[in-house]
């Protein structure tokens, strides 16, 4: 079933639906990432991409291979669980550094170090 | 009928995608400092994967598939590295 | 069967990863078998502690609660970033003391606060088990401290402790 009009057309309301909803979101985040005023705010915004953004486009991903057949549809799975693990980790890293420098630059507006 | 729906909604989400890389690319440029750019190139390089996703339901081809997979493995170790750089000045302790 | 396999979940996902990349066949099955044997045994020098799940419908229902609160919050962080006034938005740090204890409970805390938009995990001060919490419209601050010390932790007490 490689040929693409045997997709029925709930597939591709489906589909699109995902994909839309998907890319959307990560829009959403990025203009969130270049609307917010400071680095605190805007680390909200790219978490908007990273979770429903990339579910809804791996979704689709998903539906579509089921239909198409050129490959095991449990690929996009892989790229899921390693975006939903990974993102926290890199943020967290990020936040961490960018509270530790500004500490070291003495800013006013991030909470002292106690303990 | 299903092949236009899809036809259209993938370029759209095309387009979007290269907005929000778009988007990214300007905070990367801006700044102001190190961990803007530092957390731009993160969102920049999820959009990107995204981007290859989409084109691979576009061209129904399984290599986009390898080359997404590749570029999250990528960005999450560099942005790690990169992270780790801005707290402590150097990479590897 | 405790030296030659320590983690054997972990073993088993990694074959498991490997058969998703690579499709089945008898070649990729030892292959695949080497390298799940050669990361498990990678991981024993790290010495992870290793986690007890004692309750695995507290999973189940943890897994639903956040992926509920991850809709939700998207949708708020969304309407925020669309409506002109978002710079009136308070954002700032609240302090949270918590009583979860636990490595593994507090990383799975972690990752579960910074993937929900809206919240970001900043600092943990081990010594005083505070955690420190960005939040990027604060609104009432008890509703945060609520949402952490009533919906997450008894949850997450019930799983690993």
């Amino acid at each position: 079933m490689s040929d693409p009009t045997a997709l029925p057309l709930w597939a591709a309301i489906l589909i699109s639906a995902f994909l839309l909803i998907g890319s959307g979101l990560t829009l959403l985040g990025a203009i969130g990432l270049l609307k917010f005023g400071s680095f605190y705010r805007r680390l909200h915004a790219p978490t908007l991409g990273t979770t429903f953004g990339a579910g809804g486009i791996l979704i689709a991903s998903i539906i579509f291979s089921l239909f198409s057949q050129t490959r095991p549809f449990l690929h996009e799975l892989l790229i899921s669980v390693f975006v939903t693990v990974t993102t926290p980790v890199t943020l967290m890293l990020l936040s961490r550094a960018a509270l530790f420098r500004d500490r070291t630059e003495k800013n006013e507006d991030v909470p002292p170090f106690r303990g | 009928m299903s092949v236009t729906l899809l036809y259209w909604s993938l370029t759209i989400s095309h387009w979007l995608l290269l907005a929000a890389m778009f988007c990214c690319l300007i905070r990367l440029v801006r700044g102001p400092r190190a961990q803007d750019r530092v957390l731009a190139f993160d969102a920049l390089y999820v959009s990107a994967m995204l981007f290859l996703l989409s084109l691979g339901i576009a061209t129904r081809s399984p290599f986009y598939f390898d080359a997404a997979l590749v570029i999250a493995l990528l960005g999450f170790v560099s942005t790690a590295a990169l992270s780790k750089f801005l707290m402590r000045g150097e990479v590897i302790e | 069967m405790s030296r030659v396999l320590p983690y054997p979940a972990l073993a088993a996902s990694l074959l498991l990863m490997w058969f998703l990349l690579n499709g089945f066949s008898l070649g990729h099955l030892v292959l695949g078998a080497a390298i799940a044997l050669f990361a498990t045994w990678a991981m024993v020098s790290l010495q992870p502690a290793k986690p007890r799940v004692r309750s695995w419908g507290a999973v189940l229902r943890l897994l639903g609660l956040v992926s509920v609160d991850v809709l939700r919050s998207n949708i708020a962080v969304a309407r925020l970033i669309l409506s002109p006034n978002s710079a009136q938005a308070r954002s700032g740090f609240i302090p949270i003391e918590l009583t979860l204890r636990d490595k593994t409970g507090l990383a799975v805390l972690a990752c579960a606060l910074t993937a929900t938009p809206g919240t970001a995990w900043v600092e943990y001060r081990s010594r005083q088990n505070i955690l420190l919490l960005h939040v990027l419209d604060v609104g009432d601050e008890q509703d945060w401290i609520d949402l952490i010390k009533q919906r997450y932790e008894p949850l997450l007490l019930e799983i690993f402790e």
